[in-house]
């Protein structure tokens, strides 16, 4: 009974998970809320039957009570949050919703299955930041003065940052947090998000020379302090976000050319610098040559992701253990090996998914300082998954940063829901205009007797946006 | 305008968008810098996608088999590991399991296969390091792994068959006798192994006991296979090579050779004597392979072009890697513009620095009878479960042409010639018609001391078997390989 557990689950999770990504795509062909309600119930009812199946092995493999309690917690806080941000606020992106239920459940899945104390951690952890993730739409268009503090965010994103450089402790080589009374902080994930409205409310009103070159001094403190902490992984989302939104705010090509040229100079100077780079990359070109040093994390990351197949070993049969430091750098490794290639391209794509979501609502917001934000946390979240799943399967460098959502670790998973409660305040910011504009519209069509004359200057703003609201659905 | 439903405002949009983008657009010149990042980051996703798929299943055997790889033992712990077979379905490593519940692995032919099935503690070596992967997975039908779970058996690795021939592999091994050396024996036609003998050997039954042993006992070098592993001075052999650029680079006029052979030759300071001093007399292109006239292959060794020879060097794959799955050595030969005379001469008669391993030799001499194409030696057939159905299917595949078809004819008639008159006439009048050539390559100054070769194939009109061997230290070829190659040929053919 038990090996035909086993052996079926393996497919039906595989098949259940790509079902749910195949809505999470067909999403985009519809143009409003309404229309998806269909593919979001499904996607509801498909996330339930992954978490159910995973846990549903690691109970018959364990053989213990305890993980059907867990599991049942874990159940309830996902389906209370999914029900509560629908429930607060009708207008929200619920794709984006399930994602993050979707990633959420996995990550409690594999992190059950590579160590129940950490991963009962991580289910605290997550209870709080979805409350505090709860809130934040609420206050994203009513905080207008967040346009305006760009000297604050530059403040305390350096100070932050350089606080850990100061005092942080040491882990893995590495400077990344520091602790007070026995909680563990990683600021430089928090200071993601700052940074981002840094550079949002630096360009949004102008984005000539001056003012380019002015953002480009502070970001360029921001990534040298994070060099020197030997945050790599940081530094890189950092420099690759900045270059990204200046792109989208001056429009200008030369800017993106730029950051490339100057990102690929500083590289190869910090190469030449810095040994601990030159490690990283000597452990990516060739780590079978050093798998009993340097090469050696990477090279149990890539035995992992080989022995999983289209199918993975199935849970609790492989041995992600095997890897150092697997719960964060390397979930995507283990995730592989046991629930297989299938499952995890098909996370991969969940992912991708949720950016181009956060692409999509970028592209409608009609305040330039919005669109910005809404760009560069997009940008932050999908580089970040880059780095680390490209570290992982020696696609690119290791720069060790977390699987946002999956990985074990506080600061990242509080920081990714407050991202993404950031862009869902930002769509119902934007639903918002739409309906009101929709209400004008049908308003202008009863006043219409009454002459053309009435409709206001708003309004009229409010009629192109709208018309250019539908042509990007459509082109979707 | 505003009377325009959601449907027609949206084929509006569609029909406008043209217009807008023409227009410079207030706010699409900005979507579009958004979108480019899109695009960017998917495509960059796609990209990193396929490399992980293309790199999990590809690599994925070879991860597998990695000694820093902690899955083989919890594989190990699941599943019985694999029996390996003969062609003909004889056993030829099994694990069974001792009374106090402990595995072992046996080997019920010992010593007879030692380093071509191989063993699978302390390392791996042979078949068991080439099958690993399948022989510690198991495709045991689901119904059945239930079974085992119930009755708290271990599943049943799958199993390997080999495309070794028992009988041949122990007339090879008997031949060769107490001699140290080699005998490969495989197909021409499908590079199907048949037969593959190093010895000293080992009983791999034995192996943990005798492991430090071996390991400690450099002089011998009992665990290296010397078929693939072991580096010889080709002597004589190394004459169908020398053969073939003349013939390439006298194509008409060839057999028009002629030689006057005094028992030596001698260039300047440097001197090249016949095998024993023996002085041939007047020799012509094919005398001279068929009696191995030293003198006049020194001659002709002076007369090559020889970038041109390096050039047939390569096509025969010395210098570099060669086709095969299993642990090898790469044969080496050096010849360049700025060599002396002395050094030409002596890689013309396969003396020197040349050094090929007894596979190599056998891979040239397969194209030779297989009308200069090589197939790729293989010893893994097929993979099966517990069941008997096959798991994995290996082909035979070839690796292109190493010489031409024309080249090859005239490469056999030279060996043929060595069979009938020359130093190979152990094999000649026998019921099939073998070709070959000999050699007794000296590995020092003094006389006598040489390793036998021979290398041919039979029956010449249609090959089936091609043998290589060599003896180490026993004297002359035609002495002490041809026979050896003869036990083979006779079992084969009887």
């Amino acid at each position: 009974m038990e090996q035909y557990i086993m052996e079926f689950a393996k497919y039906f999770i595989a098949i259940f998970m790509a079902l749910y990504t195949y809505e999470c795509f067909a999403v985009f062909r519809y143009n409003t809320e309404e229309r998806r309600n269909g593919i979001y119930i499904r996607q509801n009812l498909l996330m339930f039957l992954v978490h159910f199946t995973c846990f549903l092995v690691i109970c018959t493999e364990t053989e213990e009570l305890d993980y059907l309690f867990f599991y049942a917690f874990q159940e309830i806080i996902l389906f209370a949050a999914i029900s509560l941000f629908h429930m607060i606020y009708p207008r929200i992106n619920r794709l984006i919703i399930n994602n993050t239920g979707l990633l959420l459940s996995i990550g409690f899945v594999i992190l059950t299955r590579l160590s129940y104390d950490k991963a009962k951690r991580q289910f605290i952890i997550v209870t709080v930041s979805l409350i505090i993730a709860l809130i934040i739409p609420y206050f994203m268009d009513r905080f207008l003065f967040l346009k305006d503090l760009k000297w604050v965010y530059a403040l305390v994103g350096i100070t932050a940052l350089s606080t850990v450089l100061i005092l942080g402790t040491v882990t893995k080589g590495a400077k990344l947090s520091f602790s007070i009374k026995g909680i563990s902080f990683q600021p430089s994930e928090f200071v993601k998000i700052i940074f981002v409205f840094f550079v949002a409310s630096a360009l949004y009103k102008a984005s000539g020379f001056l003012e380019v070159a002015l953002t480009a001094v502070v970001a360029g403190i921001h990534v040298i302090v994070l060099v020197l902490s030997k945050d790599l992984g940081s530094a890189l989302i950092f420099f690759v976000v900045y270059v990204m939104m200046v792109f989208v705010a001056t429009k200008k090509w030369i800017y993106l050319l730029l950051g490339i040229t100057g990102g690929s100079a500083a590289a190869v100077v910090a190469y030449k610098l810095f040994t601990h780079v030159q490690v990283r990359v000597l452990a990516w070109q060739d780590p079978w040559s050093v798998i009993d040093n340097e090469g050696f994390q990477i090279t149990q990351s890539l035995f992992a992701i080989g022995s999983g197949g289209w199918f993975g070993l199935g849970l609790y049969q492989g041995t992600p253990q095997s890897i150092p430091f697997v719960e964060a750098d390397f979930i995507f490794s283990a995730v592989t090996e046991e629930l297989g290639l299938i499952f995890a391209m098909c996370l991969i794509l969940v992912c991708i998914s949720c950016f181009i979501m956060c692409m999509n609502i970028s592209v409608r917001l009609n305040d330039k300082f919005y669109q910005l934000v809404a760009f560069g946390l997009g940008v932050t979240y999908i580089f970040q998954i880059f780095l680390t799943i490209g570290g992982g399967t020696k696609f690119i460098p290791l720069t060790g940063v977390t699987l946002p959502f999956i990985s074990y670790g506080g600061s990242s998973v509080l920081t990714t829901l407050i991202m993404f409660s950031i862009i869902e305040g930002l769509y119902i910011i934007k639903q918002r205009e739409v309906s009101k504009s929709v209400k004008e519209k049908r308003k202008g069509v009863s006043g219409r007797s009454s002459g053309r004359q009435t409709v206001s200057r708003k309004e009229d703003y409010y009629e192109e946006e709208d018309e250019d609201y539908y042509e990007e659905e459509y082109e979707d | 305008m505003k009377t325009t439903t959601k449907k027609s405002t949206k084929t509006n949009a569609k029909a406008g968008t043209g217009k807008r983008s023409a227009d410079g657009g207030k706010k699409t010149g900005n979507n579009r810098e958004i979108m480019v990042v899109t695009y960017l980051f998917v495509f960059l996703f796609l990209g990193m996608m396929g490399y992980i798929c293309h790199f999990a299943v590809t690599n994925k055997q070879e991860l597998i088999n990695n000694s820093y790889n902690t899955r083989q033992t919890i594989l190990l712990a699941k599943n019985r590991r694999g029996t390996i077979y003969s062609a003909d379905g004889e056993v030829l490593a099994q694990t069974k399991e001792a009374e106090d519940g402990t595995e072992i692995r046996v080997y019920p032919y010992g010593n007879t296969f030692a380093h071509v099935v191989g063993y699978s503690t302390n390392g791996r070596m042979g078949v068991e390091a080439l099958g690993n992967y399948y022989l510690i997975n198991s495709n045991e039908p689901l119904s059945m792994k239930v079974t085992d779970d119930m009755t708290g058996t271990k599943y049943a690795g799958d199993s390997i068959y080999t495309t070794l021939d028992v009988d041949l592999q122990q007339i090879a091994y008997q031949a060769l006798g107490v001699y140290k050396g080699a005998v490969i024996v495989t197909e021409p036609s499908t590079g199907r192994v048949l037969a593959m003998v190093s010895k000293p050997d080992f009983d791999p039954n034995n192996i943990d006991n005798i492991w430090d042993d071996l390991i400690h006992d450099e002089d011998s070098s009992v665990l290296l296979n010397r078929v693939t592993q072991g580096m010889y001075p080709p002597g004589s052999t190394f004459k169908i090579v020398t053969a073939l650029e003349y013939i390439r680079e006298n194509p008409d006029s060839y057999s028009g050779y002629r030689y006057n052979c005094m028992g030596n030759f001698t260039r300047g300071s440097d001197r090249i004597n016949c095998y024993h001093g023996t002085s041939h007399g007047s020799v012509n292109f094919t005398t001279s392979f068929a009696k191995s006239c030293n003198s006049s292959f020194a001659n002709i060794g002076l007369s090559l072009d020889r970038t041109a020879f390096d050039d047939t060097l390569s096509d025969l794959l010395f210098n570099s890697e060669l086709p095969l799955k299993s642990t090898y050595s790469e044969s080496k030969v050096t010849i360049g513009e700025g060599m002396t005379d002395a050094d030409m001469m002596q890689v013309a008669i396969g003396q020197g620095t040349t050094q090929i391993s007894p596979m190599h030799l056998n891979m040239i001499t397969c194209a030779i009878a297989n009308d200069g194409k090589l197939m790729i030696p293989y010893i893994v057939d097929r993979v099966e479960n517990c069941e008997g159905s096959i798991v994995k299917q290996f082909n035979q595949s070839g690796y292109g042409a190493l010489m031409t078809e024309e080249e090859a004819g005239i490469l056999t008639g030279l060996m043929e010639e060595v069979v009938k008159t020359g130093t190979g006439r152990k094999l000649s009048g026998l019921s099939y018609t073998a070709a070959g050539k000999t050699g007794s390559a000296e590995y020092n100054s003094v006389k006598g001391d040489s390793h036998a070769w021979f290398t041919g194939f039979a029956p010449v009109e249609n090959p089936q078997i091609c043998v290589t061997i060599i003896v180490e230290g026993a004297g002359s070829g035609g002495d002490f390989a041809v026979p050896v190659a003869k036990r083979i040929f006779d079992a084969y053919f009887e």
